[in-house]
């Protein structure tokens, strides 16, 4: 299996799924949207494949492919994949499907949207396993073009404004990116992240930048610094990280639903994988210096974010500020982890647990927010376009299968035992209290608000007296139902067998614990 | 590994496995699910009885581990455990459990959402199964996570009453509230013993190892590490067994059907967090050298306990709803429980556990029968004479009553009462527990007895006197009827009309409901006789020993007293009942209360529960709001003001570009091009075309060169 170019084969379905649905007319748009939801599941069955060839007890790079490009600017077409990367392939092909179905009743020039959806996923699969910086800005950059169109042509009132923001706050963080990795190479003449990984653990990066770069006014240390501030805050924008988020909330409630299905179940987990693929173990160091004020950042994200989810009153905008907090807990374990521990060998497994942690919930906070935002587009569907917490009301006397099926996604979300968003949460809390006991303490305040909203949707939506309005609602299809089943069964299935995926994970897990300097 | 400790978690799993079943049925198919649910009961009742059976032959404790998932180089693991604590408590809920879905059989029988109810029911079982068996602390978080969502579905089952939905919600937050504190406990304690397995070996958090490891390491505010998990696992406990201050789920949870309030808010889940803390004894009580006093966990939760007891009792003197009253009891009985514990040990609060367990959901399903009977009436001055319409209840209903009074010898409430003011007079820390506790034996019997007068006793308020018109009158608290709606009026009876409208008469229940009653009723007799002092078998069974029956343990330690002035306390409650609502028949409905009528200000400042809710809701839900509108504002007007003073300044630089380039570059470019063109123009007046003026500048020219060489030349 090693001699075929797997990765590549994966990127490029998307890529001639997006041509082939483009070159459909509008006319049958019931043959373009099957056949975009076949090259997405065509890609499902790659990834899958991949899987089973995959060795989960290696933390190497697996599949890999390299081939030369343009050599004077360092750039060469590198992919591979460890278990994070195939972690994040694997929620991709899971998410574009569900995205798809989400979409379903959209009738404004089909063909469009369907190819901009498949480009979107081409350039996932193209983040998630590059590992050349050059080759992999340009998927991070090519994704917000399809992002942007999806929100400008198909969103809701205010869309212009919240695609323009949205792109063009995103650009700034990468320019802030781009500029730091442009100052890395001109002191090492390298773009690959496992020479640069390798160069900061031991020690030399940062000493040839400065010997390249500095000036008599700058210390060294400032110097570092602030190549790292930049490439932070490219992934502090696309996580988000608080105070960088305000573009998401309007973002995600005026993309149209299925189009905010991929932002929160793909696109975010772009930024959480940069973290771990490129700051964390090239600038390691740096973390550690200023490690406090990321907890503090992390807890801040975690808890205001909640609480700004309860004041909202529109179901999308909920769960935009749900998933800001729930993306908290990534953080809040790569945080702790980074932490400078000494030489204690007892606060390792603790960091593995939160590595591990964080990998899972990243996988289980896509399928689950995938999973909601595909009821709310449910709802939209059969409301004619409403979203608004108090639009319904008594829904469960009308419609009990989905008030059940939703029910189930929402109180994942919540993180409930036995559902698959309890685990990675256990993870990540089990983890991080021993490395970080204020930040796990201030934390869990996320866990309760994020009970008072969900179930506070759940009252106002589905119980209470039936609103007249909706007397006549149709459950949900058969369609529906078998299109829902296997969502609904994956949530059941890791949060019972979370192993399953734990497996995949764990060794690159441990490896990147390990990269992290145990002293400075 | 014997067989049963090998297959104990089939007594959880079976009623799962129903309750996963019948939630893919439709409406309709009633008896199979009724039947799923009643026999996976059944068959986790007869797994229960092999393993009380085989600690009954073997004692001790015996494990089966089995790793979850692997982070890092180490696995996960959980697994079940068969002790004498398990044993008894399976036994319990299977047995308690079976009775009431047999009920719920009759009771639910009217109801569309009877599937459901079943589905629901059986899941809660399993979960409660769960919490019981699970050997690792992070299995019991998991099912008693599982068993707060099943009381949300059920207490909220009629969600299309608004009241009941906003009590599901309520009843799942503040548990959610305590769970934190349990979450952040058993984090703790995972860092602290490197495992969450309560026995396995030797190497369990609850061994010995692991325990002298945490006593003997000190953290914030002088507490050793094993006091504050236990103190942090304790806020858990307290959420879901209604302690005080996180008592305010389980009035309202009164919203749910009758036998869910039997089940779970009587019986199984509010001893949930009672069990939990037996559980973690070891960790409780666990101390440095010799225990000369008490640790501060145990007095901790001996005081909230002795609290509660007292706090429930008084405000349950002041209710008007026949379910109220019981949820106040229960909330008082758990308090005695935690104290049994703090004081006694765990045997002292299991005895009264068990035995509560009994007397309440026997209780609970007599009420069941009453409002049933009186189609869905709940509110207690609109009851009455129901002894002679009701004989079977009345019968069942009084043992539970006195059970739960405590009258002496021969119920068990007494003298499992009585094992818990024993160790409270006792305790060496303080003798107020003791008095707490005996004057919530007073107040108990004294609104029992109330309750037994409102609604048994005199004739049935709501029947029409003779020549007397009764003017309809308003309920003056309108907690009820939300059972009025599901019920289903039985024929055959003549009507009645009342202000409320047609009433049929009072009317026994069908023989699936009573037949319960009966056997709950005998065991709320039998019990007793497995704790008496004189038979110890309960306390000698969960220590692993045997004991033989001894009369002449009565005479030791002051026990006597103890029970002596129980019985007097018991009789001056029910004799204070006597006196105040037992002497004059309670004529009509609207008619005062008697104390009430003593005291007004009191009264209602009972019967308003303190005013806890309002306090809550001014303070802890106020305060939630208001940061919840901060954080929306600081997202729109700090963080995005950032973002948009970025914006803007980015556009002014912009418009500065703009204008440098428009005005100052392009307009200095075009400007230069102008002065050439003028310049241009100037120079082209010279080509004037004119003869004279040519010959004028050669003439100046030449004049001017002429001078310039004579000038140059000197």
């Amino acid at each position: 299996m090693n001699g075929c170019p797997c990765i590549s084969v994966l990127t490029a379905i998307p890529v001639i799924g997006a041509v082939v649905v483009l070159l459909a007319r509008n006319r049958n748009r019931r043959m373009t949207r099957w056949l975009a939801l076949g090259f997405s599941l065509l890609s499902l069955a790659m990834t899958l494949l991949i899987w089973h060839y995959f060795n989960s007890a290696s933390g190497a790079m697996q599949f890999q492919e390299q081939h030369a490009w343009v050599a004077m600017l360092g750039a060469e077409y590198r992919v591979g994949i460890d278990g994070l990367g195939l972690l994040m392939l694997l929620l991709s092909a899971i998410v574009v499907p569900i995205a798809m179905a989400a979409s379903w009743q959209i009738e404004d020039r089909v063909p469009l949207y369907f190819s901009l959806v498949l480009l979107l996923q081409a350039c996932l699969f193209g983040t998630f396993t590059a590992l050349n910086f050059f080759h992999w800005f340009i998927f991070w950059e090519l994704g917000l073009i399809p992002a942007f169109f999806l929100i400008k042509i198909w969103g809701g009132p205010k869309r212009t404004a919240a695609a323009t923001q949205f792109l063009v706050y995103t650009m700034v963080g990468s320019v802030a990116m781009l500029l730091s990795f442009l100052a890395l190479f001109l002191a090492v003449h390298t773009f690959d992240f496992a020479t640069l990984a390798q160069l900061a653990q031991g020690g030399q990066l940062m000493p040839a930048v400065v010997a390249k770069l500095s000036t008599h006014r700058l210390i060294p240390h400032h110097l570092a610094m602030w190549i790292f501030a930049g490439v932070f805050l490219g992934f502090a924008v696309k996580v988000p990280i608080l105070p960088f988020h305000t573009w998401l909330p309007i973002a995600y409630s005026e993309a149209p639903t299925g189009t905010t299905i991929l932002l929160t179940g793909a696109m975010s987990k772009m930024g959480l994988y940069g973290i771990l693929r490129i700051l964390l173990p090239i600038f390691g160091e740096q973390m550690q210096r200023v490690s406090t004020p990321l907890l503090w950042m992390a807890v801040a994200t975690i808890v205001l974010s909640g609480y700004s989810a309860l004041a909202q009153k529109d179901m999308k905008r909920i769960f935009a500020y749900s998933s800001i907090n729930h993306l908290g807990y990534c953080l809040l374990a790569i945080f702790a982890v980074v932490k400078f521990t000494g030489n204690d060998a007892g606060l390792l497994t603790q960091k593995y647990a939160a590595m591990n942690g964080a990998m899972l919930q990243m996988f289980n906070h896509g399928l689950t927010a995938a999973a909601v935002f595909w009821f709310i587009a449910l709802l939209e569907k059969r409301s004619g376009g409403l979203q608004g917490r108090n639009d319904f009301g008594g829904l469960r006397k009308v419609v009990p299968v989905m008030a059940g099926l939703m029910g189930i996604a929402l109180f994942s979300s919540l993180g409930l035992p036995g559902l698959n968003g309890f685990v990675g949460e256990f993870l990540i809390f089990k983890g991080v209290f021993p490395l970080a006991g204020w930040a796990a303490a201030l934390s869990v305040l996320g866990l309760l608000v994020t009970a008072v909203f969900i179930l506070g949707v759940i009252q106002r939506v589905f119980t209470g007296q039936l609103n007249p309005r909706w007397a006549a609602m149709p459950d949900l299809t058969t369609a529906e139902r078998m299109a829902l089943a296997p969502v609904i069964a994956l949530m059941f299935a890791v949060g019972l067998y979370p192993q399953m995926l734990l497996a995949m994970v764990n060794s690159t897990a441990m490896q990147i614990v390990q990269q992290v300097r145990l002293a400075f | 590994m014997t067989w049963i400790v090998r297959n104990l978690w089939l007594i959880p799993a079976l009623p799962m496995l129903a309750a996963g079943a019948s939630a893919l049925l439709k409406q309709g198919s009633r008896r199979l699910a009724a039947s799923l649910a009643i026999g996976s009961m059944s068959a986790s009742f007869l797994l229960a009885l092999c393993a009380f059976a085989h600690v009954l032959r073997s004692g001790g404790v015996e494990v089966c581990n089995f790793g979850w998932l692997r982070f890092g180089n180490e696995w996960l693991r959980l697994g079940w455990m068969l002790n004498p604590l398990t044993a008894v408590m399976l036994v319990m809920v299977t047995f308690v459990g079976l009775l009431i879905f047999i009920y719920s059989v009759g009771y639910m029988e009217h109801d569309e959402n009877f599937t459901r109810f079943f589905c629901f029911l059986a899941l809660f079982a399993g979960a409660m199964l769960g919490v019981v068996i699970a050997n690792s602390l992070l299995l019991l978080f998991m099912c008693w996570e599982i068993v707060g969502l099943t009381s949300y579905l059920l207490i909220g089952f009629w969600y299309a009453n608004p009241k009941a939905a906003a009590a599901a919600k309520k009843a799942f937050i503040v548990t959610r509230i305590g769970d934190l504190g349990f979450f952040l406990g058993m984090m703790w304690l995972y860092a602290q013993s490197g495992t969450l397995l309560f026995y396995d070996g030797g190497a369990g958090c609850m061994e010995q190892a692991a325990l002298a490891h945490m006593v003997a390491v000190t953290t914030a505010f002088g507490m050793t590490a094993a006091t504050g998990i236990a103190l942090l696992i304790f806020c858990g406990a307290a959420g879901k067994s209604g302690q005080v201050p996180l008592h305010v789920w389980l009035p309202d949870a009164m919203e749910g059907p009758t036998p869910v309030s039997a089940l779970i808010h009587a019986a199984t889940m509010v001893a949930a967090g009672v069990f939990l803390v037996a559980r973690i004894y070891p960790l409780m009580s666990a101390h440095v050298g010799l225990a000369l006093t008490p640790t501060t966990a145990l007095q901790v939760v001996t005081w909230v306990g002795a609290v509660t007891a007292v706090f429930g009792a008084v405000i349950a003197v002041a209710q008007w709803d026949i379910k109220r009253i019981l949820a106040y009891s229960t909330i008082s009985q758990l308090g005695y429980m935690m104290m049994g514990i703090g004081v006694g040990g765990v045997a002292v609060g299991m005895f009264h556990l068990i035995t509560h367990a009994f007397f309440k959901a026997l209780l609970f399903l007599g009420a069941g029968s009453v409002i049933h009977g009186c189609s869905g009436e709940q509110d207690i001055r609109r009851m009455g004479g129901l002894r002679k319409y009701m004989p079977v209840t009345f019968a069942a209903y009084t043992v539970g009553m006195l059970a739960l009074c405590g009258f002496p010898l021969f119920f068990s409430g007494f003298w499992s009462k009585d094992e818990i003011l024993h160790a409270a007079h006792g305790w060496s820390v303080s003798q107020t527990p003791f008095y707490l506790g005996a004057f919530g034996a007073l107040l108990t019997a004294f609104y029992m007895t109330r309750q037994m007068y409102y609604v048994y006793a005199g004739t049935w308020r709501l029947a029409p006197a003779e020549g007397t018109a009764h003017p309809p009158t308003q309920p003056a608290d309108s907690t009820a009827d939300s059972e009025t709606n599901m019920h289903h009026v039985e024929q055959g009876d003549s009507p009645v009309q009342t202000g409320a409208g047609i009433v049929h008469h009072p009317h026994e229940s069908p023989a699936v409901m009573t037949i319960p009653l009966v056997i709950l009723a005998a065991f709320a007799v039998l019990l007793g006789f497995l704790g008496t002092p004189a038979w110890p078998w309960f306390q000698a069974f969960l220590d692993g020993q045997h004991v033989a029956l001894d009369f002449a343990a009565f005479h030791g330690d002051g026990l006597l007293a103890v029970m002596l002035s129980s019985s007097l306390i018991v009789f001056a409650g029910l004799g204070a009942g006597w006196w105040f609502y037992g002497r004059k028949p309670i004529v009509s409905e609207a008619a005062p209360d008697a104390v009430g009528a003593l005291q007004p200000g009191i009264f209602t400042l009972l019967g308003n529960a303190f005013y806890v809710d309002a306090l809550y809701r001014m303070t802890v839900q106020r305060l939630n709001a208001w940061w919840a509108r901060a954080c929306a504002w600081m997202d729109r007007w700090l963080w995005n003001s950032m973002v948009q003073t970025v914006r803007y300044a980015v556009l002014i630089l912009a418009h500065v570009d703009n204008f440098v380039d428009t005005t100052v570059v392009n307009g200095g470019f075009d400007e230069g091009c102008e002065s050439v063109t003028v310049g241009g123009h100037i120079l082209s007046l010279l080509q004037s075309g004119r003869v004279q003026s040519y010959m004028r500048m050669i003439g100046c020219a030449l004049i001017a060169l002429v001078i310039f060489l004579i000038w140059s030349a000197r």
